[in-house]
């Protein structure tokens, strides 16, 4: 009997844990927004930051992109032949990068890339005391290193989806009308036709910025919370890349329902 | 010159009032007095774990003690709000175990960094006071080495060289001669020492070091079961019979330290013994 | 890595982002076909809109001639009123028929207009008289059934 009670009892605990860690998280996160608005004066910071999350995770994201894409045009085709409808493979193509794998893979492939990069790199920067000396020198660590790379992660992450759909686009392009046969004009037409710039583009963008704040959020969390040893920073860097990823798939569904339900 | 300490607080720039701290329930510090007069060296010593470093974290409010106050310049440190304790720490340096640099800048820059954040001194103003600074340690030369080609003797001083960037009163140094070759060793006791003279700073050092700390320190005050032990000038603490002193300064493996860890009998873990 | 360089390759990071971004909207989406040029206003109602929504296209002829701007509900007539934007360059007859139409067998729903013999043009703000509503699938199986049954009944 009092083993039941103590389950419960623990059950009890690590909700109230977790309602402490979700409140915590949210005032963290928060505070980084309202740091980050400030952080834009620093304009140098945020440059920097941007190069090296943005610049940096560009080869993974267009060689990804490009190879989505071939998938999507030979998948595409063998799905939509057996309903006869191959002219359709550019609308195909297209909505699914546009509205969702373009978005959703980017942000995926950036956790994995940048998102550790970030948490190791904060994780590391706490561990080697540079966090606690920053704030004994009356410098705030949120403000002076979180922030930038906040708002270099949020200013990068849109940028990264579209190029991953546009590269996406023409390896199906490629793909379908230079490997397949498919007719060029009909792959673009019905593409142009199928497409709409606000509610298809503009929502993937819309997702992508969403998706940017979340792992961004993620990644420097997790470092800034990461116990300060070597076992703690690459314990750190896992969960960083999957709690953005299980973040970045529910806020896309979320997302996907509110959007593209008619 | 070493000199005792004098029991006039109007000439203590940081005084410690019966602080009580711990971490859970169990308190590492339970009624510490401390008092550390303008232009002094101090060396706070005691064994792992006795409270040294929490001592440095209660100077600079990192933690809030559960009970007493820590005076600095005549403020409570632990009753600051975030943005007059960031005032107050503009006017204190501290020295990580390290170095802590920053490891995305430079020499130079890290040198440069509190400057930067908390002046508007001009570019050549600045470049001019962090090659002096640099100097004053002996490393102007390597200004521009990043900190992955450092070594750790030249990272501490590098580190050293950014506390003292903005001449604060209050030096901190949180074991500064830990894991040093025995030349670094002299150069960065010699460095606290002179640094504190020709800043007119005073400087607290948390330290297990008892030969190089007793060189320069004008006062050593010692730390155990979360109480100042033993408080004097380094020949008084020398000429100390108290045990614990003793046991500490001359390195005894049995005292009021015990070597043992609390265990059960030798007999019962070695089956020694009829057994019942 | 100087400043120079890294701002330059942060400008270039940012400019393709931006290219990706513009190429999707004009090469992928239908921005290119979005002709901002200036329409004029025509409402049609309609005794059932099927599944007519917003923005949806009006073509006559198959081209797509303008969109529709709003969609509401006459209270008094029980009828719907849709308002259209059609392109200034093209004008239609007063006489003109506008029908709900499906593209495809189940694809979306646009306003398909035939223009009539009226030498008159549609004013803005004019009304089309002639309209024919969405056909709903269920009335017309439902009319099939009624149309068996009572062919089996009067045999």
């Amino acid at each position: 009997m009092t083993r039941l009670l103590d389950a419960i009892a623990g059950l009890g605990a690590w909700v109230v844990a977790l309602l402490v860690g979700m409140g915590y998280g949210a005032r963290f996160f928060l505070r980084l927004c309202l740091v980050s608005l400030r952080a834009v004066r620093r304009p140098r910071l945020v440059i920097d930051q941007v190069h090296f999350i943005g610049n940096h995770s560009l080869s993974i994201i267009l060689v990804s992109g490009l190879f989505v894409g071939f998938v999507l045009g030979l998948q595409g085709y063998y799905t939509l032949q057996s309903f006869g409808s191959e002219q359709a493979l550019g609308v195909l193509v297209a909505l699914s990068l546009v509205r969702e794998l373009g978005p959703v893979v980017a942000a995926l492939l950036f956790a994995g890339r940048a998102g550790t990069s970030l948490t190791a790199e904060i994780g590391l920067m706490k561990s080697g005391e540079q966090l606690l000396a920053m704030e004994m020198m009356a410098v705030d660590p949120v403000a002076r290193v979180l922030a930038p790379r906040f708002l270099g992660a949020i200013i990068a992450m849109p940028l990264l989806a579209a190029m991953f759909s546009a590269v996406g686009v023409f390896g199906g392009y490629l793909v379908g009308v230079h490997l397949i046969g498919v007719d060029a004009g009909a792959f673009w037409s019905q593409m142009q036709a199928g497409v709409d710039v606000f509610s298809d583009v503009g929502n993937g963008l819309i997702k992508s910025v969403v998706f940017g704040f979340i792992c961004a959020f993620v990644a420097l969390f997790v470092g800034y919370e990461a116990r300060p040893t070597p076992e703690g920073v690459a314990r750190a860097t896992t969960t960083t890349v999957v709690a953005s990823s299980l973040a970045v798939l529910g806020a896309d569904f979320l997302l996907t329902a509110l959007m593209f339900s008619t | 010159m070493p000199q005792a300490p004098d029991k006039n607080p109007s000439t203590d720039i940081l005084r410690i009032e019966n602080v009580r701290f711990g971490y859970d329930e169990r308190p590492v510090l339970d009624g510490v007095d401390m008092a550390f007069r303008r232009g002094t060296v101090t060396a706070l010593m005691g064994g792992s774990g006795s409270g040294k470093t929490t001592v440095l974290r209660l100077i600079g409010g990192q933690v809030r003690a559960q009970r007493g106050r820590v005076l600095f310049e005549g403020v409570d440190v632990g009753a600051l709000g975030r943005n007059e304790l960031f005032k107050v720490r503009r006017r204190m340096g501290m020295l990580f175990q390290f170095g802590a640099l920053f490891t995305d800048l430079d020499v130079f820059e890290n040198v440069a960094f509190p400057l930067r954040e908390h002046t508007d001194l001009p570019e050549e103003t600045i470049r001019d006071l962090v090659l002096m600074k640099l100097n004053a340690v002996g490393l102007r030369g390597a200004a521009r080495l990043r900190t992955s080609q450092v070594s750790g003797g030249m990272a501490r001083r590098i580190a050293l060289a950014r506390a003292i960037a903005l001449d604060p009163p209050l030096l901190l140094y949180d074991e500064p001669f830990a894991g040093l070759d025995p030349i670094s060793l002299g150069t960065i006791a010699q460095l606290i020492r002179r640094l504190n003279d020709a800043l007119g700073a005073t400087s607290v050092l948390v330290t297990h070091d008892v030969h190089e700390s007793f060189e320069i320190a004008d006062q050593v005050c010692l730390l155990a079961k979360g109480r100042i032990a033993a408080s004097g000038t380094p020949e008084e603490l020398m000429a100390s019979t108290d045990p614990l002193v003793v046991q500490f300064l001359k390195g005894q493996r049995e005292g009021p330290v015990p070597f043992h860890y609390p265990a059960p009998p030798l007999a019962s873990d070695f089956g020694i013994g009829k057994s019942a | 890595m100087t400043r120079k360089t890294t701002d330059l390759l942060v400008g270039l990071f940012v400019l393709a982002g931006l290219a990706a971004i513009l190429f999707l909207a004009l090469k992928v989406g239908n921005l290119a076909s979005f002709s901002f040029a200036d329409g004029y206003s025509v409402t049609a109602r309609f005794d059932n809109i099927g599944g007519l929504k917003v923005r949806a296209p009006v073509k006559s002829a198959g081209v797509v001639v303008g969109r529709v701007q709003s969609i509401g509900f006459d209270p008094k007539t029980f009828q719907a009123t849709v308002q259209m934007e059609i392109d200034e360059r093209y004008r239609f007859p007063k006489d003109t028929s506008a029908s709900i139409l499906t593209s495809g067998l189940l694809g979306e729903q646009y306003i398909g207009l035939s223009p009539g013999g009226d030498p008159d043009d549609l004013e803005p703000g004019d009304r089309i008289t002639m309209t024919q509503s969405a056909v709903v699938l269920e009335n017309l199986i439902g009319q099939f059934l009624y149309g068996r049954a009572s062919e089996g009944g009067s045999q």
